[in-house]
Parts: structure tokens; sequence; C-alpha cells
């Protein structure tokens, strides 16, 4: 987070103006208003009317008229990614980090089909995007001519809405819409494929200063009758429960959700897209919640009596088996997509609406009644079961003399600090070792694929978060088989002098995989086991002109990361940890949330226990009998 | 159960697959499906029917307002809705027993369109059930070649 050139206001202000359908930069009032130009210039000119100053992209054979009209630009620099999936990444990630629209430029066919994982990863996750995508000429679509795709076909289920510019006449138009579009209602990636002949083609310029789509109008104010059943729910409940989503973070509702949960006592679990939704360090606040998230989280699901859900959609790695799900609440379900409500879960109190507005109105409604907690005793319970089961304590090794992985995560957590820093994250078991031990202060400064679970994502998020937000201190928490989906874009931050640093997890094995083939299959590990020592990723590093490192030994973790973080320059730490290091705690897919494996017990002396919510009041299970009579009973 | 959905979106190159796409993405099967363009030409009215529990169905309203080409969706299925179809029988019939298919086109108010050496072909709009019962009466003879529109539907009186 840049505190001062991105503050809160600049963000709320930013929406007020995507909200009323106005340009994000100067509009009309450029220099290129009423010239005449051809189309590449002008959308060129497009992108700077709406303020956009930097893109992520990749030319050719297609693209290449809009390139020619960019390197005129003196307002937009271009980052030349080395792969379109990690410019499409990279400006996911800028977008995240800084809440702007992301702006991607590709050529058509190849160039334009592989931004097709990275644009799904922004849809899963509802993060704003315009990708431009060169395309053949008019005359030529549909002849299977060179470099054609429908890459508007083959995108459809995965934008919010594209456009294949069919006239010069709607150019203009169609960018303000597609800005306007990606960055409203639910935000989403919008693709806009540009025929290579109306590039060619001349026109006047005209940018629109406003915009309207009749059949386009998200809902942002929550109904009245059903925000006064949701406050007078929350004033009865005994043992309330906030579901905190990534539509807090989009609609900037952060001191919203604070303000809710301690007038009213109301705990706070996050799903990964909702991390950051609220301070790490305020008491309330739960973290984690589903098939990773800690025993105290779950538990508080499972015996809440009311759950309220703010934009979150109740995803299958937070409900477990659904049936299951918080089974004594009555769930309110605030989100700004109505297709997201009734979807897995009924709610008894349903609010479409923008989750900052929605909260602040029922928080002015608690106020007036000057509404109190029921019951102090449910804050203190939850609070006991997170005493007893920790994601982790320092006296705790599974493999001692070896890395522990979570300890690396909660040291870097310590080391950053919090009021400028990002941490993005590949996907896999660093992915959950980092939301599970890496504290965060503030909304935008965790950036995960969660929806999309997009191996690949974080490295190339992280140039793009960097680029978007120069002043902090970004680093990515990677797997070693992730970074290897995206590792040219080392490339990019050598030659953009992006300082990145990328902290390696690094087991040699696809560890999520090989974690659940030990689980669940038997120990048969196909295909997740990588070579133990190529490639060297310190030497690798070096070869792209990074600095690096490596450490294998628990001593060495604080110096190496203090190292790291000193370091002005792109840094790959190389940390080594045992294949066999499981994440826990961990609910079989499919389980109901509270039938958790390993979680640690304090009471039992710190030991890895295997039980159904509280037990059946005898010893707990230790996770090693479990497994032995896993073992057995795949034996027999 | 059966659900009768007519939607308004604009008349643009795509929107259908956007439609369907979306229907069939979301694990739904389009019974039957017209599109053509309204009164406003920049805009086209699609009758979808599909088969879905209300769980389902509400899901597919809700993704189909989502979509941006979406103007508008009427669920005409509980509604007292005018519903027609039009549909084109070619019907086996030697000369001499023209008058029978003529006979039974009349009783159902329909027309012959196209008369042949040995068929009859007959054009009848009307809702699913009749022209149903008019297929029954013609196998009998029967159908060398029969097409049927898919149905439209306009809700009664003044409100869409």
């Amino acid at each position: 987070m840049t505190q001062d050139a991105n503050t809160l206001q600049d963000k709320l202000a930013r929406k007020q103006t995507a909200l009323e359908g106005k340009p994000f930069g100067p509009g009309s009032h450029t220099e290129h208003e009423g010239k005449t130009m051809t189309g590449a210039q002008a959308i060129i000119a497009s992108l700077e009317a709406e303020g956009v100053d930097t893109i992520f992209g990749y030319p050719g054979g297609q693209a290449i008229k809009i390139y020619d009209a960019l390197y005129d630009s003196k307002k937009i620099h271009h980052v030349l990614a080395r792969h379109e999936q990690g410019a499409t990444h990279m400006a996911d990630g800028y977008a995240r980090a800084t809440g702007k629209v992301g702006v991607v430029l590709v050529t058509s066919g190849p160039g334009a089909t592989n931004t097709v994982t990275g644009i799904m990863t922004a849809y899963m996750d509802s993060v704003p995007l315009v990708v431009i995508t060169g395309q053949v000429t008019r005359g030529v679509i549909g002849t299977d001519s060179f470099q054609e795709s429908d890459i508007v076909g083959i995108t459809m289920p995965i934008v919010k809405h594209s456009f294949l510019l069919q006239s010069t006449a709607d150019l203009t138009r169609t960018f303000r819409e597609a800005f306007y579009v990606a960055s409203t209602g639910r935000p989403g990636p919008v693709l806009i494929d540009v025929p290579s002949d109306i590039s060619g083609e001349q026109m006047v310029f005209h940018y629109p200063d406003s915009i309207s789509i009749p059949s386009y109008k998200p809902t942002y104010r929550g109904n009245a009758k059903q925000v006064k059943q949701a406050a007078a729910l929350i004033t009865k409940a005994k043992r309330p429960l906030l579901y905190a989503g990534g539509g807090i973070v989009i609609s900037h509702a952060c001191q919203e959700l604070v303000e809710l949960a301690e007038r009213m006592q109301i705990p706070v679990v996050t799903s990964l897209m909702g991390k950051g939704a609220m301070p790490c360090s305020n008491p309330l606040n739960l973290g984690p919640v589903g098939m990773h998230g800690s025993k105290y989280a779950n538990m508080a699901v499972t015996e809440c009596d009311l759950l309220i859900a703010v934009g979150a959609r109740f995803s299958d790695r937070v409900t477990g088996k659904v049936s299951e799900f918080a089974p004594h609440a009555k769930v309110i379900h605030i989100d700004i997509d109505p297709a997201e409500i009734g979807k897995i879960i009924n709610p008894v109190v349903p609010i479409v609406g923008d989750a900052r507005v929605v909260l602040a109105s029922i928080n002015e409604r608690l106020a007036k009644q000057d509404a109190k907690p029921n019951d102090e005793q449910w804050v203190k319970d939850v609070f006991s079961w997170r005493e007893r089961w920790p994601f982790y304590t320092s006296d705790f090794a599974d493999y001692p003399d070896k890395i522990a992985p979570e300890v690396v995560l909660s040291k870097l957590s310590d080391k950053l600090d919090s009021e400028a820093s990002i941490v993005t994250t590949e996907v896999g078991q660093h992915q959950m070792w980092a939301h599970q031990n890496i504290r965060r202060e503030h909304a935008r400064t965790f950036l995960s694929s969660g929806g999309a679970g997009t191996m690949g994502f974080g490295f190339p998020a992280a140039i793009g978060a960097k680029i978007g937000c120069p002043d902090d201190e970004v680093v990515c928490v990677a797997g070693d088989g992730s970074l290897q989906m995206n590792i040219q874009e080392m490339a990019t931050a050598r030659a953009e002098n992006v300082p990145v640093k990328v902290l390696l997890i690094d087991n040699r094995t696809l560890g999520m995989v090989y974690q659940w083939q030990s689980l669940f299959y038997n120990k048969r590990f196909s295909f997740t086991q990588l070579p133990a020592n190529d490639p060297d990723f310190v030497k690798l590093a070096e070869a792209y002109g990074w600095q690096a490192a490596r450490i294998s030994r628990p001593e060495e973790v604080d110096a190496a990361l203090d190292q790291m973080l000193a370091s002005d320059q792109p840094y790959l730490l190389d940390v080594v940890i045992p294949k066999d290091q499981t994440v826990y705690p961990m609910v079989a897919p499919g389980a109901p949330i509270d039938d958790i494996i390993g979680a640690l017990d304090v009471t039992l002396g710190g030991v890895r226990v295997t039980e159904k919510g509280f037990g059946d009041g005898k010893k707990p299970k230790s996770l090693e009998d479990v497994l032995d009579e896993e073992e057995r009973e795949g034996d027999e | 159960m059966k659900h009768i959905l007519s939607v308004l979106v604009e008349n643009k190159p795509g929107v259908l697959s956007r439609v369907t796409g979306m229907i069939s993405r979301r694990g739904f099967n389009i019974g039957s499906l017209t599109v053509a363009p309204t009164e406003d030409e920049t805009l086209s009215r699609m009758t979808i029917i599909v088969e879905a529990d209300e769980v389902g169905f509400e899901q597919i309203t809700k993704q189909l307002h989502k979509l941006v080409s979406v103007f508008k969706i009427s669920d005409l299925t509980e509604d007292d809705a005018i519903e027609r179809e039009l549909v084109l029988f070619k019907v086996q019939c030697s000369p001499e027993r023209r008058h029978e298919i003529i006979e039974i086109a009349t009783v159902f108010r329909a027309n012959i369109v196209d008369v042949g050496k040995n068929t009859l072909t007959v054009e009848a709009t009307g809702t699913e059930s009749k022209l149903d019962a008019m297929e029954d009466l013609f196998r009998a003879y029967g159908i060398r070649q029969l097409t049927r529109t898919g149905k439209i539907a306009m809700s009664r009186g003044h409100d869409q």
C-alpha cells in the first residue's frame, strides 16, 4: 500500500467516479480530442483518456499498429512481459494491489489464447481487467487466416463482458464501456478484440465523458427492509460470526466490517480473498476458515447461531460438506452479485448490495438502537479454542533440524512492515502456509489466486503489484512447482528493474497433490516428485541477473530473510524444506469442516490430533494413530 | 419442471451464444429456443424453454441477468401467457385421400401450403397440445418431414 499516493479517500473517489460512469482520467479533455487519427492511435488516446499510466503486454503482427501508436505515448509505460500469461497476471496483480483497472495488450491467435488462464484467474477472483487483443482484418475473420483465433468465443465463459470491434465509430465508446463494466458492480475482466484494419482506419477522436448502459445496472444500496431484518437478527444472536470475503476488500468496507465486529463483539473468519479485510492484530479476527483453516475458526462456524457472510460466496474450499456447514446458524448473505445469493446456501436474510454501503447501514441502525452484544461468553469460548488449537507453536517441529515453513513465513511476517508491504503467493502448500502464518493489517496486501487456484499467478502478480506500489516491499511466496510455470518473468523483473523478492519454499514435490496422495491415495506418488537438484534455482536466478541464496538449516533463516529484505535488487531466497512436511490442519475434501485432521492441541502438550469437533470426551487420537489406522485399512 | 423464459437482448452478433453458453455451462438443457428481432430492431426477444427445479431456475435467471447483453427477463411459466408454435407437416398422402388431410387441417384451422404428387404440406400454429394432436393424426398417414419452430410466448394485457 502506497499510503500517500493511493489512500482510502483516493480509492473511494475512484469508486464514485466509476459508479457515475465517468472516465478515470481526463476523458475528452486531452490534446487528442477532435483530432483525426488512426484507430490504433485512438486506442492509445482512449487509454490516456482513462488515465492509464501502465499497461502490460507483448507485441505481434495484428497488434503492431497499436504498438506503433504506443511508441508515441508519453503517458503510458508499457511493461514487456516474456509470455502473455505473465502479462495478464501482472496486470491482475497491479489491479489487486492498487484497486485500479489492469490493462493488457497482446496480439491475435496464440498471443490472445495465452491470456486465457490469466483472464480466468481474474474472473474467478473478481479483478477488473481490460484485455485488448489484436485480431485479423475483418475481411478474413472466419477463414482460418494466420494467427486467427476466435478469442471472443474462447473467453466467453470467463469474461464479465467482451467486444469484437466492428467499426471505428464504436471505438471510444467501447473503451469507456469496457472500463465501466470492468470496474463497477462485481468487477471482472473485459476483453476488446480489435481487427487490425480498424487499427489502420482514419477516424476523428471523441472520448465520451459519461456512459450509461441500460441493460447493466448493479444494485449498490441494500433493501431497507432486509437491512432492518439483518440488524434485528444481529442484536438477538447469542453466537454471531462474520464470514468476510473478497467483496469487503473490493468495496473498501474494512472500516465498516471492524465497526460491526467490535460493536457487537462478533468474531470474524476470512476466506482467502478476504485476508486483509480485517487487521490480523485485531483479536476478533480468527483468520482462515475451511479446508486449511484453523480448528478454532472452523469450530466457530460450526457452533455459531448467526452467520453473516459479506462479499463471500461459500466456496467449497470454505464450506466442506455444505449440509453440515454452520448447522446451527441462520445465515445473512450480503453480496453485490444476486446470483451468488442462494447458489450454495439459502440465507434467511439475503441482501443484494455493495458490502460497504450495506454494512454502513446496518451499523447505523445498530448505533441508533445503541445495540450491545448479547453474550460475552461466546467470544471467550472462541478465544479459548484459539489458545488450545493454535496453527503452530514454536516448541513444535514435525521435522527437527529441518526448516519448518511455518517458522519461515511467520518470521517473514514479523520482519515485513505491515504498513508498506505486499505478499503474493503461488498456489499449493506454500500458499496455505502463507495464508495461515503471514499476518496482514490492510486490504490489498495479500494477493493470491483463490477461485482459480492458478499456479504461475503469484510471481508475475508480484511484479505487477510492485510496479503499481513501488514504495512497498513486495514478496512472492512461491513453491518450486508453481514458480516454474512463469519463471521467464524473471527477465521482466530484471529488465524493468523491479526489485521483487521471491521466497521459494522448495520441497521438490508438487506438494499439495503429494500431500493428498500421502493422505488419501496410499502414498502412490504419481508424478508429483521433481528432480532434487535440477534446476538449481540460485544459478537460474543469477542467470537472469538476480541476486539469490539458498538455505537448508533452521539457524540460517533469520539472517537469510534479513539479507533478502535488505536487497534493493530482485532477489530469490531458496528455502529447502522436507518433502513430507504436510499442511495441517486439514479437512478432507467433502468432509464437514469441524472434522479436522492434524490440528495441534496444546492441552495435550502440543501434539497433532485428529477428531471431529470437540471429540467424544475420550482422549483424542493422535495424528500418527489415525494415519497408521488408515494405512492398515489400506493394506487390508 | 419446464420453464418458459422470455428474454430481451441486444440484437448483436454473439449474443445468442452468450445466452445459450451461460445456460449450458451452468449445467442446464435448453428444450427449445426461438429468437428474432422485436419492434425495436436493436433488440431481439428470445423465448427459451428449460427444464430445471426451482433453485436451478433461479440460478439461470440470475446468471442471465448478469450478462451485459441482457435487458430484461420475464418468467412466463406461471403466467397466463399466450404461447404459440408454428409447425410444417409434410404428410404422405395419395391423391384420392387428400380430402381426409384437408378435413383434418380445417378442423384445426391449419392451412395447406403445398401439394405434391404423394404429399400434402400443412402449416399449423397453436399451442403445443394442439400441434401434438395433429401430429398424432397425421402419423396414421405417414409424416415425411416435420419442422417445429419452438415456442414463442407473450404475457397478456399491458405489462410485458
